[in-house]
């Protein structure tokens, strides 16, 4: 089932287009990696797909009322904002939002703390937590939201190695469970080993889209990233070790 | 602590404060007697003094202390930050410069409802120029410099009336008038204020949702269906119509929307919706103490209620800072 469509989304600043005519489309069963060097348009492709900025062309999802847009997706930004020392139970249940008053003791809030391993720690209070350990809690606020679609901004960026696997078999598992999932992430590594789709995004405009293997190539490495990396068929995946600069052309 | 219990005990010790306001007062008309005299009515000095001076100060200290407290609990909320207070948006600068007009200009002695009048419209200027400065649908951070923009021009506009004034008195007038105080107000004054800072109260007490959402930042918040333009309007207009109305009649009363949302914060679990109730009970409690407090530390001295809030409000402002320098490093 697709859960997102994109139609030639195009975000502008000024006069100059941020995001350039992308399409794409994302089912459900998918862990969707968004890759592509900083400033390639990553944030603000997804923010425009969430109707979180104004964008020319169509999104499935920035064409629902706001009110049923929560109940389909679910919004991890970057920065993992926890303005307030809440319990983690009560950030947790701020995820039922979408579907009217948050409810800390709704049943989808106690299932998303025991999906993130997080009962042990739900009294405590959020801004207490490690990093890793907010980045859980902050997926399971967005697993209460109970919603089909995950967009994440790169849920990684910060984590320890173990916690960085951590949260991606965490989407792996959601994507296994039925959901659509699209993460950006900056490490080539991880969105090899963990994604079963990689799109990439070069200059605003989608340049390739594909299975990790077919898409994580010497030249387009190159071209888009300026990296030569060390690429390898293991048994349980590829391997993808950036090693230096690409030679220029 | 839970929610129901801890509302319970602010609302019991509300109504005890509010009974001591109208218990307590230079005529020495005793807690039993106020009541009876308030319950039995009659034309006899003590009815009269509980209906025409104590009641009103009584009920303005409730409802100015509450819209205060819910004022600042909503805008800590709205900025995610415990350092903001209801005067950052510039209103309660513009009301005080439209009562040091009225004072100036004569009008507050040719009739005595010309002060607040002059005020709500200082308020309401004031909001009208931050929200032509920033646009209905501004981003949080430009909304606040035009807050902070406002409340310089009205506080220079201010010290320039003072400056021009040749009367003494009048000078000394607005000085004290600034200190703020429920001092000799009548019910006209509860009239005046009560419509602006309920519409406003009623305004604010429905941002609960969106102030939680908003624990997340804007962006999620966004995402998880609040509509943010539409919420700053309502804060903003709410926090207006609230401070605008309680400077209006009460002068500048300090610290009260800084503090009370910080005492309670905890207590509420940090829920920003939950504070919202908390900080408005909590706020009504503070004044109508200050108040009560102001009239049996110095009976003879007419003590300003806006003094002595800041007298204890600086300290533990000062407090807080230390307390967050510690948890930030």
């Amino acid at each position: 089932m697709t859960l997102l469509a994109l139609d030639r989304l195009t975000v502008r600043r000024g006069d100059c287009p941020v995001v350039d005519g992308v399409t794409l489309d994302i089912a459900g069963g998918e862990l969707v990696g968004l890759i592509g060097p900083n400033g390639a348009g990553k944030t603000t492709l997804l923010r425009g797909a969430l109707g979180l900025l104004p964008a020319a062309g169509f999104s499935s999802l920035a064409a629902l009322p706001a009110a049923a847009r929560a109940r389909h997706a679910a919004w991890l930004p970057q920065n993992r904002e926890i303005a307030w020392p809440v319990t983690v139970r009560d950030l947790v249940a701020l995820g039922r939002i979408a579907h009217g008053a948050p409810d800390p003791d709704h049943p989808a809030v106690d299932r998303a703390l025991a999906e993130m391993g997080l009962v042990p720690l739900a009294g405590r209070r959020a801004t207490e937590l490690s990093g890793g350990e907010q980045a859980r809690a902050l997926i399971a606020r967005a697993l209460a939201q109970e919603a089909p679609l995950v967009i994440a901004d790169e849920p990684v960026a910060g984590l320890d190695p173990a916690a960085q696997i951590a949260t991606m078999q965490v989407f792996g598992g959601l994507a296994r469970s039925g959901r659509g999932i699209l993460v950006s992430m900056h490490d080539l590594g991880l969105a090899a080993r963990h994604c079963t789709r990689i799109l990439v995004l070069h200059r605003g405009r989608l340049v390739a889209d594909g299975a990790p293997a077919d898409v994580l190539a010497p030249a387009l490495l190159a071209a888009v990233f300026g990296i030569r990396a060390h690429l390898e068929q293991a048994a349980d995946g590829l391997v993808v070790q950036p090693v230096a600069l690409a030679e220029a052309p | 602590m839970r929610q129901p219990l801890l509302l319970g005990l602010l609302a019991g010790l509300v109504a005890a404060l509010f009974v001591a306001s109208l218990a307590v007062g230079p005529a020495g008309i005793g807690l039993r007697g106020s009541l009876a005299a308030l319950v039995a009515g009659g034309d006899g000095p003590a009815p009269l003094i509980l209906r025409e001076i104590r009641l009103p100060r009584a009920l303005l200290g409730l409802l100015i202390g509450a819209g205060l407290g819910l004022s600042g609990a909503a805008l800590q909320g709205f900025l995610r930050n415990p350092l903001a207070e209801p005067g950052l948006i510039g209103v309660s600068s513009s009301a005080a410069l439209g009562a040091v007009v009225a004072i100036y200009s004569g009008a507050s002695a040719a009739f005595a409802l010309a002060l607040p009048v002059f005020a709500l419209a200082g308020a309401l200027l004031g909001v009208l120029a931050i929200l032509a400065l920033a646009g209905a649908a501004a981003r949080t951070l430009t909304l606040i410099l035009a807050g902070v923009a406002v409340s310089a021009l009205a506080a220079a506009l201010t010290s320039l009336v003072l400056n021009l004034s040749s009367n003494p008195y009048a000078a000394g007038e607005i000085v004290f008038w600034m200190m703020g105080s429920l001092a000799d107000r009548s019910m006209l004054h509860v009239a005046i204020a009560a419509p602006f800072i309920l519409a406003g109260g009623i305004a604010l007490l429905t941002l609960g949702r969106g102030l939680d959402a908003l624990t997340l930042g804007e962006d999620a918040a966004a995402s998880l269906g609040i509509g943010l333009a539409a919420m700053r309007l309502r804060l903003v207009l709410g926090i207006a119509a609230v401070v605008g109305a309680a400077t209006a009649v009460a002068g500048a009363v300090g610290f009260v929307g800084l503090v009370v949302p910080h005492l309670l914060r905890s207590a509420t679990g940090a829920r920003p919706a939950r504070l919202l109730w908390a900080s408005a009970l909590g706020g009504a409690a503070v004044v109508l103490a200050a108040d009560v407090a102001t009239r049996v530390i110095a009976p003879e001295r007419d003590l300003k209620l806006g003094v002595l809030t800041a007298l204890v409000g600086a300290p533990f402002f000062l407090h807080l800072i230390r307390k967050t320098a510690r948890e930030a490093a």
